[in-house]
């Protein structure tokens, strides 16, 4: 034995952790505040959404806006995947960890530790509320589908540099969108007794490998609706041009 | 031969002392064969709970430099050689000695979970994939390890309020159960306090046999309770489809 320390509670500080364990939360909320910053610039700009036929995901499907409304037609789709993404579980986990320090990371002392209820009381309480959400990205998801549809064939067969990103964007979307916890459990998490049920044990299953990945998903697909939206603000402000790859009249 | 620095927590009743070791390292070493040396070569009174050193009775359970881990499930050869390794014992229960705390809580919990309720008449014949998610939560080694990392328990200390992951997933096998026929969802929401995890994942993290206990137990188990108590409309649309 060499060393003693001075007498000591066996937890003192924040934490006994060495590792770089602020890096992932670090990021998390960086790459969060990125994209929200982001999302609320092009909300308010109410500008450079559309090519033509083609309409930003930010904005489609565009709705009317009475005179009276002072903000942006986005604001009245915006609100749907947002709390989609808000209330979901991935990222509910990521902002407590990155935003609320609650806790930071694993071993780390939460902030401020007076009066947690975690989400038993408003407004966290509110999450409970994740799969009606679900349901409304549903219907923004067969919308923003409908719109690849258009960008690709309505003006005969025109696959663009737009179109293909859109598909690509819808794809992720889908894989975010479709491996939610709340349909997982929708689509047959709720029974106990599966082999009653082959189809709906097939359709568990899928969706229990898509939500493996749902933090992958999470990420992919806001990362691509967000440079869906840049592609489609650069080409409509002529900053980027849309090449078409494969024209058909 | 290489040599491990091991500061390890020596005192009782939470008021203590680091205390610096020196281990040589041998190949294949776990830290509680380092742990053991010290017993054997520096001090016999150092306490340490360990049983089967095949991570497989969850009695060593510690903290590794800050990490919630098994002792027989730490290999030393994750360290850089002459980094300092602190081994302290898990925060979230009351302190004996050294590294030994009184984890008796956790089994008060545990009886107040509704057993298994299979009905009289049941049919005992099932298939594989009605069991295989229970399957899964049965690897549970009660090592409490995700009760002493959940913030819940270890930092806001409410044990009144909240049974901890590992009965979170004592209570998902059971609700999960093809031929259990009772229904603790209310225990669940109201005694169990599943609202209380912000699920935010380190008890999934720590768990020793990979339990997935957020994403297979917690958020499925929150699902179900959304069913019973949050959902008005589905519980109305339930209602009219089975003609209730
Ligand atoms: S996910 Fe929930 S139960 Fe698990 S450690 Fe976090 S708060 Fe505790
Ligand atoms: S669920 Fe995992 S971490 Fe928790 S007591 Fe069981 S084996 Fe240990
Ligand atoms: S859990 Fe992530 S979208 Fe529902
Ligand atoms: S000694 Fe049994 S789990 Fe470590």
């Amino acid at each position: 034995m060499n060393e003693t320390t001075a007498a000591t509670h066996p937890h003192t500080g924040m934490t006994t952790r060495n590792d770089s364990w602020w890096l992932a939360p670090g990021l998390v909320a960086v790459g969060f505040g990125i994209f929200v910053i982001y999302a609320t610039f092009r909300a308010f700009e109410n500008n450079f959404y559309e090519i033509g036929p083609i309409i930003s995901p930010f904005y489609s499907p565009k709705l009317p806006t009475p005179s009276w409304f002072p903000f942006s037609a986005a604001f009245l789709i915006l609100w749907m995947p947002a709390g989609f993404r808000a209330t979901c579980y991935y990222y509910r986990k990521a902002y407590y960890r990155a935003y609320f320090m609650s806790p930071p990371a694993c071993g780390v002392k939460v902030w401020g530790s007076q009066g947690y209820c975690g989400e038993r009381s408003f407004p966290f309480v509110l999450q409970n509320l994740h799969r009606y959400f679900f349901y409304l990205a549903v219907l923004v998801l067969g919308i923003l589908w409908y719109d690849v549809f258009i960008a690709m064939f309505s003006e005969g067969l025109n696959i663009s540099v737009v179109s293909l990103i859109m598909l690509a964007n819808c794809i992720l979307l889908s894989g975010y969108t479709f491996g939610c916890h709340a349909n997982r459990h929708i689509v047959g998490g709720g029974m106990n007794k599966f082999s009653d049920a082959p189809g709906k044990f097939k359709l568990w299953e899928f969706v229990t490998h898509l939500n493996e990945h749902h933090m992958g998903w999470a990420w992919c697909s806001l990362f691509s609706v967000g440079f869906t939206d840049f592609y489609i603000r650069q080409v409509a402000a002529g900053v980027f041009s849309n090449p078409t790859l494969i024209p058909f009249h | 031969m290489p040599e491990a620095i091991l500061k390890v927590f020596r005192g009782e009743k939470d008021s203590g002392t680091f205390e610096t070791y020196k281990v040589p390292i041998e190949e294949g070493m776990v830290v509680l064969d380092a742990i053991h040396y010290i017993q054997q070569n520096n001090d016999p009174s150092l306490a340490v709970r360990w049983n089967c050193k095949a991570a497989k009775c969850g009695s060593c359970s510690a903290e590794v430099n800050g990490r919630p881990a098994l002792l027989c499930k730490s290999r030393m050869d994750k360290f850089e050689p002459g980094q300092e390794i602190t081994v302290q014992p898990i925060k979230t229960f009351p302190h004996l000695k050294d590294l030994v705390t009184d984890v008796s809580w956790n089994y008060e919990v545990n009886k107040k979970i509704t057993p298994f309720t299979p009905a009289p008449d049941a049919n005992w014949t099932f298939y594989q994939e009605d069991i295989e998610r229970v399957q899964e939560f049965r690897k549970c080694i009660e090592c409490f390890l995700c009760q002493d990392v959940c913030h819940v328990l270890r930092d806001h200390n409410r044990k009144d309020a909240f049974y901890g992951p590992r009965f979170m997933v004592r209570m998902a096998s059971l609700e999960m159960h093809p031929l259990d026929t009772a229904n603790r969802l209310k225990s669940i929401k109201e005694d169990a306090g599943i609202g209380m995890c912000n699920i935010t994942k380190c008890c999934t993290e720590v768990c020793p046999e990979d339990i997935h206990i957020t994403d297979n137990a917690i958020i499925p188990m929150k699902e179900r309770v959304v069913d019973e108590f949050y959902d008005p409309i589905g519980k109305f649309l339930k209602s009219i489809f089975a003609g209730k």
